[in-house]
């Protein structure tokens, strides 16, 4: 991923777009589950305290990160946990790779974490000759297709049903042309039933870690992060350090608004709670920076430290619905993605911040109240000065301040504007206008207002009476 | 490791300076409902079974009658003990691969969203209520509690290795947003609410 060239997220859009039928048809999938969550969230009377709870629990911990993570550690290591500490990407895999070397492993089986896509692990392993298999449904068909996931959440939401039966023909045999999603899952349940009893290490994310008792919770739907965990002699559970939260009572808090933002559930099938490991059995938890502490060094951006990774804001935000989760060249997309991967790398990611209409729909169904446009548009300020937008933009904008400043070019570049338009449309509604791209341009008009103004205005019409 | 030091230091300088008590949660969880319609309507909705029953002979007659006795029946609850097994909570957990349907006994449900919270000490092996093809849960009706918020109240400061709330079958809806239940683990999840 790091060595392919990135495509701006406004060419993969515009590439996405060609297909004006699969783009409708993601539009309406993801705002299917946008209302999904709201009627949910309007079935809970205290959802807005929920929702300020939450941000307030969030603020003290943000406050007190060294103190929570030095009480988690000590706690989880009394409950017989190992605990890693990774600073970036490269270590976290090293960690990882530790492990399983220890133990002699050679497959292992991964329920869903965005942290390790993040990180680009299964890639990492695969280069020391460790095969990974990708347990989540949805995860599992992108990873059989070689793709990253499109949605933290709904991994293969950007794929038909057909395109999941063409993938699973090809790679595990399922009847040609059936498309029945019943027949699908069942062909996975039984192809990953045997990964999970063969295999002797299981990776898994961490939704929630708990300062107070070092134990830590793993959510999920289909129940895979538990069977591969049961199952396995080692279980290495890897977390970015804001997923911690005080007290295990707080739980109560985040489990009501998690599931609920994100599908409209209730609450997921299974929220296990790891706080011990079985006897004669290993729990690895790997903890990493990966510039989050830079980010929490940020004023204007720590607040993204919050996200619990709902996906709410993807299913809301009009952008990410017409372009795909893929054009977000980042493991998390979307607006949180688009707060999120600068601060990874600016200049690989400065085109991200832009990919909003700055509505801000995703602020306001943030169940952790993360300002999500607020930041996205103090990020454009940030790129810009560190001069990390396009030159066509740079300049674009430099020409427009000399224009706006001076009254004198102001008026001519309108006049020589409007004749353009009107006399030589080829000039102006052509490829190189980007304003053009997307729509028509609009008619001329005789005069500028300016002009109008100095005619009609009370004063130039005294003028003229004298 | 060296990477702690660094980023625990890195965190104690980029924290924010402020006094950010945490919210009192006392507030919360006051929504008034009746708790066993809220539980049975939530969790039907969610794709589970909710069954009354009086007593355990109505489960061991539910369970004659809707499940194949002749598969591999499993239990940690001796009243259940003639139609399924108790002598398997040593056994390698991967051979329990082929039980057909796993029955355990569940702390508490929670209304708002049906979910049942077991713990290492009622579960026979972590693995047991996920590996089986059907599960069934049994819960008194006396242990249903409104939101999250009266549960962890209840869990407190219990002690457990493992945990987990479970709410419904297992599920996925990762193909075109269609829901299937059985994806990894149970296919089918029967709550039985016991006076």
């Amino acid at each position: 991923m790091s060595s392919k060239k990135i495509i701006e997220h406004s060419e993969a859009a515009t590439r996405f777009n060609k297909d004006v039928e699969r783009v409708n048809w993601h539009d309406e999938t993801l705002w299917f589950v946008r209302e999904k969550r709201d009627k949910s969230a309007n079935q809970i009377q205290d959802w807005e305290l929920l929702r300020e709870t939450a941000s307030r629990i969030k603020n003290n911990v943000l406050a007190n990160m060294h103190d929570y993570l030095s009480d988690f550690e000590a706690n989880a290591q009394k409950n017989g946990i190992i605990v890693h500490w990774a600073a970036d990407a490269k270590e976290h895999n090293e960690i990882v790779h530790s492990i399983l070397q220890k133990h002699d492993v050679k497959q292992m089986v991964k329920s869903k974490s965005m942290l390790t896509e993040e990180c680009h692990l299964n890639d990492y392993l695969a280069d020391k000759g460790i095969e990974v298999i990708d347990s989540d449904l949805g995860e599992y068909i992108v990873q059989l297709r070689k793709e990253p996931p499109s949605h933290i959440v709904l991994p293969a939401i950007h794929l038909k049903k057909e395109d999941v039966s063409e993938t699973f023909h090809e790679h595990l045999g399922t009847e040609k042309g059936n498309f029945d999603p019943q027949y699908l899952t069942e062909s996975a349940r039984r192809e990953l039933r045997d990964t999970f009893l063969t295999r002797k290490a299981a990776l898994t994310g961490v939704n929630f870690a708990v300062a107070e008792t070092g134990e830590f919770v793993v959510c999920t739907n289909e129940g895979n992060a538990d069977m591969g965990a049961h199952l396995a002699d080692v279980h290495i559970a890897c977390m970015g350090f804001e997923k911690l939260i005080p007290q295990r009572k707080h739980l109560g808090v985040f489990l009501r608004l998690l599931a609920r933002s994100a599908t409209g559930q209730p609450i997921t099938t299974f929220s296990s709670h790891f706080k011990k490991p079985r006897d004669g059995k290993e729990i690895h938890i790997v903890i990493v920076d990966n510039g989050r502490s830079t980010q929490l060094g940020r004023p204007d951006f720590r607040n993204s430290l919050k996200c619990i990774r709902c996906g709410a804001c993807m299913n809301t935000c009009p952008v990410y619905r017409r372009s795909g989760g893929h054009s977000y060249h980042n493991a998390v997309a979307g607006p949180i993605g688009s707060i999120l991967a600068p601060n990874l790398d600016m200049s690989k990611n400065a085109d991200l911040p832009f990919a909003s209409t700055l509505c801000g729909s995703c602020t306001n169904v943030c169940p952790v109240k993360i300002d999500i446009h607020d930041q996205l548009y103090k990020w454009r300020q940030v790129l810009v000065k560190e001069g990390h937008t396009p030159t066509s933009k740079t300049i674009a904008m430099k020409t427009m301040a000399t224009v706006l400043a001076n009254p004198t070019v102001f008026n001519l570049a309108g006049k020589s504007g409007r004749f353009v338009m009107k006399n030589i449309p080829a000039l102006v509604n052509n490829k190189m206008n980007k304003w053009y791209d997307q729509r028509e341009m609009p008619d001329v008009p005789e005069e500028s207002f300016r002009e109008w103004y100095k005619k009609n205005s009370r004063e130039s019409k005294a003028k003229k009476d004298e | 490791m060296s990477s702690k030091a660094e980023i625990l230091n890195k965190i104690k300088q980029s924290q924010p300076n402020l006094t950010a008590e945490l919210p009192d949660l006392k507030v919360l969880g006051s929504e008034q409902f009746d708790v066993l319609e809220m539980y049975k309507t939530v969790l039907k909705n969610i794709g589970g079974n909710p069954v009354e029953v009086a007593d355990y002979n109505e489960i061991l007659a539910y369970i004659r009658n809707n499940y194949p006795l002749e598969k591999r029946i499993i239990t940690t609850i001796s009243e259940l003990s003639e139609i399924a097994v108790l002598d398997w909570t040593n056994d390698d957990p991967h051979s329990l691969q082929n039980v057909e349907l796993t029955i355990i006994k569940a702390h508490f449900g929670v209304a708002e969203n049906s979910a049942l919270w077991v713990t290492d000490a009622i579960l026979g092996q972590r693995v047991a209520p996920f590996i089986t093809q059907y599960l069934a849960i049994i819960v008194n009706k006396k242990d249903l509690i409104p939101t999250m918020h009266q549960a962890y109240d209840r869990i407190g400061n219990q002690e457990y290795g493992f945990g987990t709330f479970i709410a419904g079958p297992s599920k996925t809806a990762d193909i075109e947003q269609s829901l299937v239940l059985g994806a990894h683990g149970a296919r089918g999840l029967v709550v039985f609410l016991m006076e």
